[in-house]
């Protein structure tokens, strides 16, 4: 019998701490190699983690809605035998590798975007083991005044912080009042009858945080143009079965309004840039996110290098990205680097939306429900199927008439689909 | 010399009433004998080359070099043959030489008569190296060399030998100290000073001004330097999170260098701030008394190093 460890996976190159989510196996439980084993949740994204190896659950090191830092070893598994499943000897009879659930670490990202950083100020080991110790997150070691050199946080800021919190000073993790109901990580207390208070869970805390900086840093604007959506729907009927037969999904709008706005951005490029205080940083790549709502939250996967995609693979693309991100399954390098995004509040059947720009991006498209709509067209009552699109962009660089431009070549990209086109 | 009848010293100027530059054999010879306790010639490649031959065939040298500024000559009687003995005999021969050799600066005598010279003695392996800072010390230690079974370089401060606070008393007439058992010299919370030789009681004024300030510095002195006591010192960088190493010897490639490598090694998430070295700038000693005292560590520069790992 070996044992493997389980480490927190260091899901991409920023993220410094994972928490978890959930355990999927209890101690004793046996699991497979590449089964769900937990679920954690990054700064970035929820991910399902799979074990490492065959067997047995021995321990398991970090409770759920824990945060620990990356490389943590946070369970053991006990495999069988001087070889197990999925885990590879040195050598024939040496003791099983333990190995790292290496498969899950994506490559750096990509150059072409400066490395977030999440801290800015220096911890010492000493200061990151105390932390782990009595555990302190990142985000609240952030919080404490620093005394050192340059504001360094020293060991003993660290330490009268911990002995303050433990005098209740300073806002803990809150003890569970007797009348609180745990229902997962969300604590529900009851203060007065009619009302609950419900905790915010990190996906919320994140997206809350994001658009209150997103409206406080963009100066949002908004242009709306309606677009005739009868040559989409044309090609669609045309070749939807025979694409769902051939590609197991079905064909929906989005690849196509995602191509047309692509074309739109190498037009007015722009659009596909980002503000770095006085410095405009235009992208000669275009990488378009899609939201993507989840049960508790939503999302925003990228689709890389959208500008070198057929429409075919822009709807392969959206397809695994959505599907993965409902299910859990994204890495964090999937929803950064994004240069520009769409929002399809149509799905819900609404027809208008002032969408909020990601940031660091300028725009933001908003796409409503197709519905048929009469029209006058060469001074006649047609009916057609029409989509309102809308666009926010950031009028700190877009003025009205460049975001009007852009978003008239969306239309008229779309309006002007070539039908004859195939798909392939 | 009354317990071991095989027991002999010399080397340059130690016999008689001289008893050595620095009288710390004055009277021997008197008392055990010129056959015992005699003078050689002024040549230290043969003082170290008879010690070996001789302690090989039983008897029991304690050599000294006058000064370590001259101990160069007997380099490759020490590095070749010294310290390689049990090892080339697949360990049945031993060579016990006890090789006392005065060290170090502060007594203006410029680059002759100054040189610490531990790091280059720390890198080879198979010889013993002490280095006491005080009198009690000193004799604890080199009575314990004088029983030991293999080469020991024992390093006497100069500046030592007849300083106040070098003085200490005897514990009891018998009493030995065994090597690789560091001292902590006063306790501290804040900072570690890992140290030994005369840099002990400059870090030891250096950690009182820390005091007068609020911070409170533990001083190690590690007494040898081989074996290295690198328990004591791990355990009081644990407690402490920060480390400043003194020695007198210049800075690059020094010994040092080697406890801060251990320290980073063995101790790396306790630390809360860069590891720190002071010694003497990398240059000769110089004669001058103000170059030198520019040149050598002091407790002024001690207690600067002290205040910015506090501040840090």
């Amino acid at each position: 019998m070996a044992q493997v460890e389980v480490i927190m996976p260091k899901l991409g190159e920023s993220i410094m701490e994972g928490t978890i989510l959930k355990w999927y196996k209890r101690p004793g439980e046996m699991i497979k190699k590449d089964e769900t084993l937990l679920e954690i949740s990054t700064d970035k994204v929820d991910s399902e983690i799979p074990s490492p190896a065959t067997g047995i659950v021995s321990q398991i090191l970090v409770e759920e809605q824990k945060t620990v830092p990356v490389e943590t070893v946070i369970a053991l598994i006990e495999v069988e035998g001087p070889v197990a499943a999925g885990v590879q000897p040195e050598a024939p009879g040496a003791k099983p590798v333990e190995k790292k659930v290496e498969v899950l670490r994506p490559a750096a990202p990509s150059p072409t975007r400066p490395a977030e950083v999440k801290t800015q100020r220096f911890y010492s080991p000493l200061i990151l083991n105390i932390a782990r110790e009595e555990g302190v997150s990142i985000a609240e070691l952030e919080t404490i005044p620093g005394t050192g050199s340059e504001g360094r946080l020293t060991k003993k800021d660290l330490l009268d912080y911990v002995a303050r919190r433990k005098a209740g000073a300073v806002g803990a993790p809150p003890a569970v009042a007797p009348s609180a109901i745990r229902v997962g990580e969300t604590v529900l207390t009851k203060p007065e009858e009619g009302i609950e208070i419900i905790k915010m869970d990190h996906i919320r805390k994140s997206i809350a945080e994001h658009m209150v900086r997103s409206v406080h840093t963009s100066a949002h604007v908004g242009a709306v143009s309606e677009c005739d959506m009868s040559n989409v729907v044309q090609f669609m009927a045309k070749h939807g079965e025979g694409f769902k037969a051939r590609e197991g999904f079905k064909l929906t709008y989005m690849p196509f309004i995602i191509q047309s706005a692509v074309k739109a951005l190498k037009d007015f490029p722009l659009v596909n840039s980002s503000i770095d205080g006085d410095r405009v940083i235009l992208k000669k790549f275009i990488n378009v996110g899609i939201a993507v709502a989840l049960e508790n939250g939503l999302i925003v996967p990228v689709i890389k290098r959208a500008d070198q995609m057929s429409l075919v693979q822009l709807a392969r693309s959206v397809y695994d990205l959505s599907t993965r991100a409902r299910t859990k399954k994204l890495l964090p390098e999937e929803v950064q680097n994004g240069t520009f995004s769409i929002t399809n509040y149509g799905v819900f059947g609404n027809i208008l939306g002032t969408p909020i720009i990601h940031q660091p991006q300028v725009a933001i498209l908003g796409v409503g429900a197709v519905k048929k709509y009469p029209v006058i067209i060469n001074d006649a009552i047609a009916i057609r199927p029409m989509v309102y699109l809308s666009l926010s962009f950031d009028h700190r660089l877009i003025d009205g008439a460049l975001g009007g431009m852009f978003l008239q070549k969306v239309v008229e990209y779309l309006e002007k689909f070539d039908t004859n086109q195939s798909l392939l | 010399m009354e317990r071991n009848p095989k027991m002999l010293i010399y080397g340059e100027d130690v016999a008689g009433n001289k008893g050595g530059v620095f009288t710390a054999t004055k009277g021997l010879t008197a008392k055990f004998g010129s056959e015992r306790v005699f003078n050689s010639p002024l040549a230290e490649a043969s003082i170290v080359g008879t010690a070996i031959g001789l302690a090989i065939r039983g008897f029991k040298p304690v050599v000294e070099i006058q000064f370590a500024d001259y101990i160069w000559p007997a380099m490759m009687q020490i590095r070749d043959e010294l310290t390689m003995l049990r090892y080339r005999s697949n360990n049945s021969w031993s060579c016990p030489v006890v090789i006392r050799v005065p060290v170090g600066g502060y007594i203006h005598g410029g680059h002759y008569h100054s040189q610490c010279i531990e790091s280059i003695f720390a890198h080879l392996p198979g010889i013993r190296l002490c280095f006491p800072s005080n009198a009690a010390d000193a004799k604890g230690l080199l009575k314990t060399a004088c029983r030991e079974e293999d080469p020991v370089l024992f390093m006497e401060h100069k500046a030592l030998y007849r300083q106040s606070f070098a003085a200490s008393p005897e514990p009891d007439a018998n009493y030995l100290l065994p090597f690789g058992i560091a001292k902590v010299k006063r306790e501290g919370t804040d900072i570690t000073v890992i140290t030994y030789g005369m840099m002990v009681q400059r870090s030891l004024e250096a950690a009182q001004k820390l005091e007068e300030q609020g911070v409170s510095v533990e001083v190690i002195d590690l007494r040898t330097l081989n074996p290295l006591d690198t328990e004591m010192m791990l355990k009081s960088v644990k407690k402490t999170g920060k480390v400043l190493i003194v020695h007198e010897d210049t800075l690059t490639a020094g010994f040092g260098a080697e406890l801060a490598a251990i320290v980073a090694k063995e101790a790396f998430q306790y630390l809360d701030a860069p590891i720190q070295r002071v010694g003497a700038k990398d240059t000769p000693v110089p004669y001058a008394p103000t170059l030198e005292d520019a040149v050598l560590p002091s407790e002024r520069v001690i207690t600067k190093a002290l205040e910015e790992l506090a501040a840090y």
